[in-house]
């Protein structure tokens, strides 16, 4: 059988990726069982008879085979069955599926708000630095994101956080009055231009949609400012790459316009690298997530994985981390597919 | 030739070999501001960390009557929640944060270098098994798979450093086996091979001064790397555990005075994003000029 290159080079990743998933699922289940043997007593706590450890380990499945284990488990998994969660009790089931829908859904609003403004954004930055490069405003736009990369997520979302609040506690503090009266008020005005984001994100899901997008707004500041910085250096650095190459000169030569160069010379075939690295960021996410979520007490799943991680409540924690490693390799093998659908040169590794 | 002086009058001395103590003055002398300022910070952090009970002014678990107290002489940047003074808890945490990020680097990368050169070295099935478990391993983002290790063995000091070193030698053991494999190749590790040396003789007398260079400047990147992580595993409360003091779990048990609009919490974080831009700043420099990478213009 003959197969069009590309798609056999695609056909090839995507097995690759099956292959992960596979072994990564297989990671995640043996979590359960490199539980220390104590386990079942230690959470049963003083009150356990040997019957109820027993019936915890066959709740678990740890009397069963693991092999067999596993592959009852990832049955259930892939019809939406996630187990239920260790915080249940008799009488009172809490499956993991209906603890984590609501939040997955949280998860990926403020994912996908998040996406929808940072990447056309960094994208819009990298090509204008691209443009003008070695101009103040290249020099600015660097500088700052250089800084925005080193900071910790948690320091950026409290630092936003503490902006707003101190439109209203600015005027009273030492500091302001410790200042020139001239300067004090204009930081105040400049401090109140900022909308009043709430900082914190209480949405449940009678929230409806604009008013969620307010609540979301802090958190999703937060994230756009930590994966912008990466997005919009790697455009600049690819657009430049592509700029030095003999065929640019020629459209330079022809008498182009710079900006036609840059949009439908150069950028065409910048798009492979610029593809990896915007689904690298969005996987990023995943992991920002996780921290800002609990900064900003929004109800997603990375609140929840670190909750269950804290109250050792596996099943969910393995639920959450299936979800996370799922959608982290899906991004990349779309990156990947991506990158090779749209660089015909990458077909011919040498 | 008409000109009264012979142009080349005596032939020059040849010129003495500089003392690799002369070369790192020369090249500390042409170090850029960012770099001298990353480098005063970063001497700043260690002599904090080394000299902590000599600077600080209380014990590390002294509580005092008043919580959540005000910048005063007494306690100069208040107190946190249990009323524990803030400035002391900050210079002990220097010592606890930086300590544990520092001692899981080394370990990850001792472990990393040497089986990522081993793996250059041997290739064959030693190689393809070690390959694919690190990109297994990669295929999870480190975060979520820290904390899932965590759930399981508990957020001891130990099973932190364990497990953040394990998942950051991954990163290691792809960058040592890629330019491990560059050196291996030479003619002079193939002689090395012929005299008769072991193998651990190669790896420590011929390939790893040839890689070292790209090594400490991974250690740097690594080294803020794994800062961060533990800072964020902190924060979320399954890192380092109280009573220790330390910056990521300051940050958020005084996370409540920002509604206030205090800025006693934002002080560890800063702590923490100050020395990550120093030695990101002196990692920049390094690479420059060792590598002779220049920007992109």
């Amino acid at each position: 059988m003959r197969l069009n290159p590309v798609a056999k080079t695609v056909l090839q990743r995507l097995g690759l990726g099956l292959i992960t998933l596979f072994v990564v699922s297989i990671i995640i289940f043996s979590a359960i069982a490199m539980l220390p043997g104590d386990f079942a007593k230690a959470t049963l706590g003083q009150s356990a008879t040997p019957e109820t450890v027993a019936a915890l380990q066959h709740e678990i499945g740890l009397d069963r085979p693991p092999v067999e284990r596993y592959f009852s488990w990832i049955g259930k998994m892939a019809k939406g069955d996630f187990g239920s969660s260790f915080a249940s009790r008799t009488g009172y089931r809490r499956t993991v599926a209906e603890i984590i829908a609501p939040r997955l859904y949280n998860t990926m609003f403020l994912a996908v708000m998040t996406a929808l403004i940072a990447v056309p954004l960094a994208l819009g930055l990298g090509i204008v630095a691209a443009l003008y490069r070695n101009s103040w405003f290249d020099r600015v736009v660097n500088t700052v994101t250089l800084t925005t990369i080193s900071f910790p997520e948690f320091f950026v979302a409290y630092m936003l956080a503490f902006l707003i609040i101190s439109r209203d506690t600015f005027a009273g503090t030492e500091f302001a009055q410790s200042l020139p009266v001239w300067l004090a008020i204009s930081i105040n005005w400049t401090l109140n231009v900022v909308p009043k984001f709430p900082t914190l994100a209480n949405i449940n899901d009678q929230t409806p949609f604009w008013d969620h997008v307010w609540r979301a707004a802090l958190p999703s500041a937060t994230l756009t400012l930590v994966i912008v910085a990466h997005m919009m250096r790697m455009t600049r650095a690819a657009i430049l790459n592509m700029l030095s190459s003999p065929y640019i000169d020629m459209a330079r030569l022809k008498g182009m316009r710079p900006m036609v160069v840059v949009l439908r010379h150069a950028l065409p075939n910048a798009w492979a690298p610029i593809v990896t690295v915007v689904a690298f960021n969005l996987a990023y996410l995943i992991v920002g997530v996780v921290v800002v979520e609990v900064v900003f007490v929004y109800p997603g799943v990375g609140q929840l994985m670190v909750d269950a991680v804290r109250s050792r409540d596996v099943p969910v924690v393995q639920a959450c981390a299936l979800v996370f490693a799922a959608t982290y390799v899906l991004l990349n093998l779309i990156a990947d597919i991506i990158s090779i659908a749209t660089n015909p040169r990458l077909l011919h590794p040498r | 030739m008409t000109s009264a002086e012979p142009v080349i009058q005596t032939t020059r001395a040849p010129r003495v070999r500089r003392t690799r103590r002369s070369r790192i003055r020369i090249a500390l002398k042409k170090a850029p501001l960012s770099a001298w300022f990353g480098m005063g910070v970063i001497l700043c952090y260690a002599v904090v960390a080394l000299f902590a009970p000599l600077i600080a002014p209380y014990r590390e678990t002294q509580v005092f009557s008043e919580a959540f107290a005000p910048w005063s002489h007494e306690f100069a940047f208040g107190t946190d929640q249990l009323g524990r003074d803030m400035l002391t808890r900050l210079i002990y945490g220097a010592r606890n944060t930086i300590g544990i990020a520092f001692i899981t680097t080394i370990l990850s990368f001792a472990a990393g270098v040497t089986l990522g050169l081993l793996a250059a070295m041997y290739r064959g099935w030693l190689d393809q098994l070690l390959s694919r478990a690190v990109d297994v391993l990669m295929s999870i983002p480190s975060l979520i798979f820290a904390l899932m290790l965590l759930s399981i063995f508990g957020s001891s000091i130990t099973s932190l450093i364990l497990v953040i070193a394990l998942l950051d030698s991954t990163r290691v053991f792809r960058l040592a086996r890629a330019v491990g494999l560059n050196v291996v190749v030479m003619e002079y590790v193939e002689v090395a091979q012929l005299r008769g040396e072991g193998p651990a003789w190669i790896l420590r007398k011929e390939i790893l001064p040839n890689i070292l260079l790209p090594l400490i400047a991974e250690f740097g990147l690594r080294f803020c790397f794994v800062f961060l992580t533990i800072a964020a595993l902190s924060f979320l409360g399954v890192g380092i555990q109280p009573p220790s003091a330390d910056w990521g779990s300051m940050v958020r048990e005084n996370a409540t005075l920002i509604t206030y609009g205090d800025v006693t919490p934002l002080l560890p974080a800063g702590a923490i994003a100050l020395l990550t831009v120093a030695v990101n700043f002196v990692v920049d420099w390094f690479l420059h000029s060792t590598s002779g990478l220049r920007d992109e213009n």
